[in-house]
């Protein structure tokens, strides 16, 4: 085996992006549950949580560029090195979503629930599932699953058009909803966005595997 | 020396030869077209098969691990290994359309209109004048010799380091220098080609960064076949990229060749990826 270091490396900064996917997950399921459980103590933890989001992806993005700097990867190697580079400021901004969900959380915690959160809980389960497929298929460099994943988005967008439909009804129906709706729009909206940088690392995915880069699924948002 | 390709040593011939056209290069008139080039020394086969297309006015490096062929193949281009006794080469070496091998040609013309600098700075004990004029006198040039000498320094970007003291000997100069001084010996006899046999390898980080900028400056005039160990070198100077590798008979085969972009970023052949990212070679 040569170049021993390097191979660790590569592994070790597709490892370390896997656990900061996880993290993210973990971030998107608490602030979910925070926000239709008024649960204010978990919103903050998501909140302080998300400068560990944040750390962790300038200390991949500072190994990747040590590669670059030190290593000259060529390649599939330099495939992957700038693959894992956009997919973390990808996981990044799904954090930052999190923590998103997590303020609003924080605003309508203290207010009677405005309509029932199972559209919105479906939306975070089919966008964090997708999320933590799109990982695995990194993983397999599986491109099919990539495009499978991609088209899933689809699915986020009819729910966050059927969403924002309920809440403009709310809206036109009681002006007094209007604050509150408009919160619950900011929540589906970030969940809509996590879909769409899944869509992201799915092109990333094709461009690792392909060596070309594809704009996948454009959303209407 | 026999130009027919010979029926009993043809080998396979390899794939993926013509390099994508991602920069709507016309391969359709190359500057050399080699069709089944095989070489010998003596009875060790050290070519096998090469068929390839190198396009006019862009740099095109010869890459791969020691011994796969690449100085062979260069070499070949002007025929300065016919200078090696007991060779013998297979398959023709076109050159504008022109069997470079055929009989009524001159090989001293050739190499005349395709120059070669080599891995160690070469300069003669002359001085750094009569280092570039050389050549031009030897080939019997009657024009005015201080322009071309001038002229020469100017394209290999050394003039300005050297004006002040032209009768200084070649050989006081730095490495770097030397080497741009072998450049300009080479400029000054009107080539087309210039083929560059690990041209830095003799040289430090700066020198070495100086060729290579002279050698992107040069390829709007010529044509330039150089061959690198430098992985990263060849990715910073080249346009097109051929990878060869020695069969286990040992003779050097072309694996791949295509954009240098391609090559280095999305290389087709796995050969080619084990060796660029180094996992062997």
């Amino acid at each position: 085996m040569t170049r021993t270091y390097f191979e660790r490396q590569l592994e070790k900064i597709q490892e370390d992006m896997v656990a900061l996917a996880l993290q993210v997950e973990t971030a998107m399921e608490r602030s979910v549950t925070a926000l239709s459980e008024r649960d204010t103590e978990l919103a903050n933890q998501v909140i302080d949580d998300d400068v560990k989001i944040n750390d962790e992806r300038y200390k991949i993005e500072e190994t990747c560029l040590e590669l670059i700097a030190t290593q000259q990867p060529l390649a599939s190697d330099l495939r992957t090195i700038a693959s894992v580079l956009h997919i973390v400021v990808d996981l990044e901004r799904m954090g930052d979503h999190a923590e998103g969900i997590a303020r609003v959380a924080l605003m309508m915690a203290d207010e009677p629930p405005l309509m029932s959160y199972a559209g919105i809980r479906e939306m975070a389960e089919i966008t964090k599932d997708m999320m933590l497929a799109s990982l695995e298929a990194f993983k397999d460099r599986d491109t099919a699953r990539a495009r499978e994943i991609s088209d899933q988005d689809d699915e986020v967008d009819a729910l966050y058009e059927k969403i924002l439909g309920e809440l403009l009804v709310l809206m036109t129906e009681d002006s007094t909803k209007i604050e509150p709706a408009t919160h619950l729009t900011w929540v589906a909206h970030n969940l809509e966005r996590i879909a769409d940088r899944v869509t992201n690392i799915c092109e990333r995915i094709v461009y690792l595997v392909d060596g070309k880069i594809h704009e996948m699924n454009v959303s209407k948002y | 020396m026999e130009a027919e390709p010979d029926a009993n040593t043809k080998m396979p011939t390899s794939e993926n030869l013509e390099p994508e056209p991602a920069d709507a290069m016309d391969f359709s008139d190359p500057l050399f077209a080699l069709e089944n080039v095989s070489f010998w020394y003596g009875s060790k086969q050290a070519l096998g098969d090469i068929t390839i297309k190198l396009p006019v006015n862009r740099v095109t490096a010869l890459i791969g691990p020691s011994g796969c062929g690449k100085t062979t193949l260069l070499r070949c281009l002007n025929r300065m290994n016919e200078l090696i006794p007991g060779v013998r080469l297979t398959g023709q070496v076109a050159y504008h359309g022109q069997d470079i091998y055929a009989s009524d040609i001159d090989p001293v013309e050739v190499r005349r209109r395709i120059g070669m600098v080599f891995q160690k700075p070469n300069p003669f004990p002359k001085s750094i004048y009569d280092n570039v004029a050389f050549g031009a006198r030897v080939n019997g040039y009657d024009g005015n010799m201080d322009e071309l000498v001038e002229r020469s320094l100017k394209q290999a970007a050394l003039f300005d380091e050297v004006k002040d003291d032209l009768k200084k000997s070649g050989l006081a100069l730095s490495g770097g220098q030397q080497q741009r001084l072998c450049i300009a010996r080479t400029l000054a006899v009107g080539p087309d080609v210039i083929l560059m046999d690990e041209p830095c390898s003799a040289l430090d980080p700066i020198a070495t960064l100086k060729i290579e900028d002279l050698i992107r400056e040069l390829v709007s005039d010529f044509t330039i076949i150089i061959v690198t160990h430098n992985m990263q070198q060849a990715a910073r100077v080249s346009d097109f990229t051929a990878f060869m590798l020695a069969g286990e008979d040992g003779a050097g085969r072309l694996v791949e060749y295509g954009p240098t972009q391609t090559v280095f970023t999305n290389p087709a052949e796995k050969r080619t990826e084990d060796y660029i990212t180094g996992r062997f070679g």
